[in-house]
């Protein structure tokens, strides 16, 4: 996907100013509520006109003030999905999936809706009225909905923002694969990090109605640690465990990990902030924290007040953040080896 | 116990005959009204609000009166059709007319409010999915504004049986030609002798709004289950 931007739009209280050129297939909008994110993919789905400026996507000029163009929402073949699901209350669930699919043109028709409905495990739900749908099926079923339309672009307005933490990581998985899957590049809008972390690799900053920046989701997550009240989220996929006196001991890097939120699934998503890693110079005699990981500092990066350390624990990664007076006592620099303690209770199970 | 003379019959006849022909007619109107003055922003739209909820505060007689005006011999469309050789003034034509106008706000509200309900992301998914605007007003407003249509096609029916002052205006009181249920009950009342004729009618009346109202709440209902 090759996106090129350059639009105004003017509310009363409100002005959005994009110059955008970005290619890549998994593509994140992030910002705080307000903006301009939202109003930033209608102009691009057709739903909004801009007041002026031209909309180039793949070659195709979608819009332009300057030659009078602009086409209309069904001639882009943007598919979206919306913050609350929004399928046809009055439709079952197969008809709502076959609503874009029926208006595809044949030439674009590439895929199969069986093997959609497979992908997204919703064959037994195809019959049945959409509100009687749990929050998640709902989602999923507007996935699979806008998947089924064949676009050749997908937005995905923040759609995990109106379920819980558990359904959000459960979604996430589908929201991946499927449109890796069936090769249909997204925009992934939102105003969380992790997400951002977990879906895109290219991120557009907002702030103000303006972009500011056109990064990388890494980056983005690493530069706002001296801002965010929650640090910086350390996503661990861990595998099998074993328990051990009430913990669940988990395999990581160059030893193991304990936990006391694990369970006995093959696999598992942690989330760990960088506020809940203690680093020390020198073994400490006795801790109460389960964990005491002996690792290699490959990276230091100052955000704020505070200075992030990127550790290696064999092979995982971890970030820590410290603030700059305590880097400068431990003398933190690159290669130097530091212990990091952590509860047993500081790591969230999400999946 | 109840009794109808022949020209009761008619009378019943040509009032269900009116409501059922004035709700149709309406039907059509009375959603793009209520589409134009929910989803469409143009000048003038306070306007055309004001003037679809006037026959709500005009008294019938009023709006009878008017349309004896414009639809009479002389009148601007009246002459126009005069001219072509049709009459609409005291026949059952005007009648329906006369409902028509008088029952139109109750169904426009009722559309709008539907209407109203209906979450603009919807209408802005369809457009996404691939539909065009009339592809979406087909497929998306329409179904879900049919509580809407159901509610105010009943209010209509209902109304329209009951008119009586703008219709008495411009479609008289003629037996079986133009005198419908309220005309007949009106003539009986008027008469010292036929109370038990006028009582009767009046039962008829009754029956019918109800037969009336209660299919709008099945209907109501089978629709809620069904959302």
């Amino acid at each position: 996907m090759h996106l090129s931007m350059m639009v105004n739009k003017k509310f009363t209280a409100f002005t959005l100013t994009a110059d955008i050129t970005v290619s890549g297939d998994r593509v994140g909008i992030f910002g705080t509520s307000g903006s301009g994110k939202s109003t930033f993919v209608s102009m691009l789905a057709g739903l909004l006109i801009p007041d002026n400026g031209e909309i180039v996507l793949d070659g195709e000029c979608l819009f332009s003030s300057s030659k009078g163009i602009n086409l209309r929402p069904e001639q882009r073949r943007i598919a979206m999905v919306f913050q609350q699901h929004c399928l046809f209350p009055h439709l079952s669930v197969k008809n709502n999936l076959l609503y874009g699919f029926k208006r595809c043109p044949a030439k674009y028709r590439t895929i199969n809706f069986d093997t959609l409905v497979t992908v997204l495990k919703l064959e037994g739900l195809l019959d049945r009225g959409v509100t009687k749908l749990s929050g998640g099926e709902k989602q999923r079923v507007a996935l699979g909905r806008a998947i089924l339309a064949n676009p050749r672009l997908l937005l995905m307005d923040e759609p995990l923002s109106a379920l819980d933490d558990s359904l959000r990581f459960q979604i996430i998985p589908y929201l991946k694969s499927v449109s890796e899957q069936f090769g249909i590049p997204y925009l992934f809008i939102s105003h969380s990090i992790v997400e951002m972390r977990l879906m895109t690799d290219t991120v557009l900053f907002f702030e103000n109605g303006t972009m500011m920046e056109q990064t990388s989701s890494e980056q983005l997550a690493r530069k706002r640690i001296g801002n965010s009240p929650v640090g910086y989220i350390n996503l661990l996929q861990l595998g099998q465990s074993r328990q051990v006196d009430g913990l669940y001991s988990y395999g990581c890097g160059a030893g193991e990990l304990l936990i006391s939120a694990g369970n006995e699934k093959s696999e598992a998503l942690f989330e760990l902030s960088s506020k809940d890693i203690m680093l020390f110079k020198k073994h400490p005699e006795a801790i109460s924290a389960r964990n005491l990981l002996k690792c290699t500092v490959i990276s230091t990066f100052e955000s704020g007040n505070r200075v992030g350390v990127e550790l290696a624990y064999g092979e995982q990664r971890l970030i820590a953040e410290v603030v700059k007076q305590a880097a400068n006592e431990l003398n933190i620099v690159v290669g130097s080896e530091l212990y990091a303690a952590i509860k047993a209770s500081a790591f969230r199970r999400i999946r | 116990m109840i009794s109808l003379a022949p020209s009761d019959y008619d009378a019943i006849r040509l009032s269900l005959q009116v409501a059922i022909a004035a709700t149709i007619l309406s039907l059509p109107f009375g959603f793009a009204v209520a589409y134009l003055i929910t989803f469409v922003q143009f000048r003038g739209k306070v306007f055309l609000e004001v003037v679809v909820n006037l026959p709500l505060t005009l008294p019938p007689v009023v709006i009878g009166y008017f349309l004896l005006l414009f639809l009479g011999k002389k009148g601007w469309l009246g002459s126009l059709l005069n001219d072509a050789g049709m009459r609409l003034i005291f026949t059952l034509k005007a009648a329906v007319i006369a409902s028509a106008v008088v029952g139109f706000p109750l169904l426009v509200r009722s559309l709008r409010i539907a209407m109203e309900g209906i979450d603009p992301q919807l209408i802005n998914a369809s457009r996404t999915l691939g539909a065009c605007c009339y592809d979406t007003l087909l497929t998306v407003i329409l179904p879900l504004s049919l509580p809407g249509l159901v509610a105010g096609s009943s209010l209509m029916f209902a109304r329209s049986l009951g008119e009586f002052g703008a219709t008495i205006i411009v479609a008289g009181n003629i037996p079986s030609v133009t005198q419908t249920i309220p005309m007949a009950i009106y003539e009986y009342a008027s008469s010292p002798t036929s109370e038990m004729m006028a009582l009767s009618l009046c039962l008829v009346s009754v029956a019918i709004s109800m037969v009336v109202l209660y299919l709008h709440e099945i209907m109501a209902k089978k629709m809620a289950r069904k959302a």
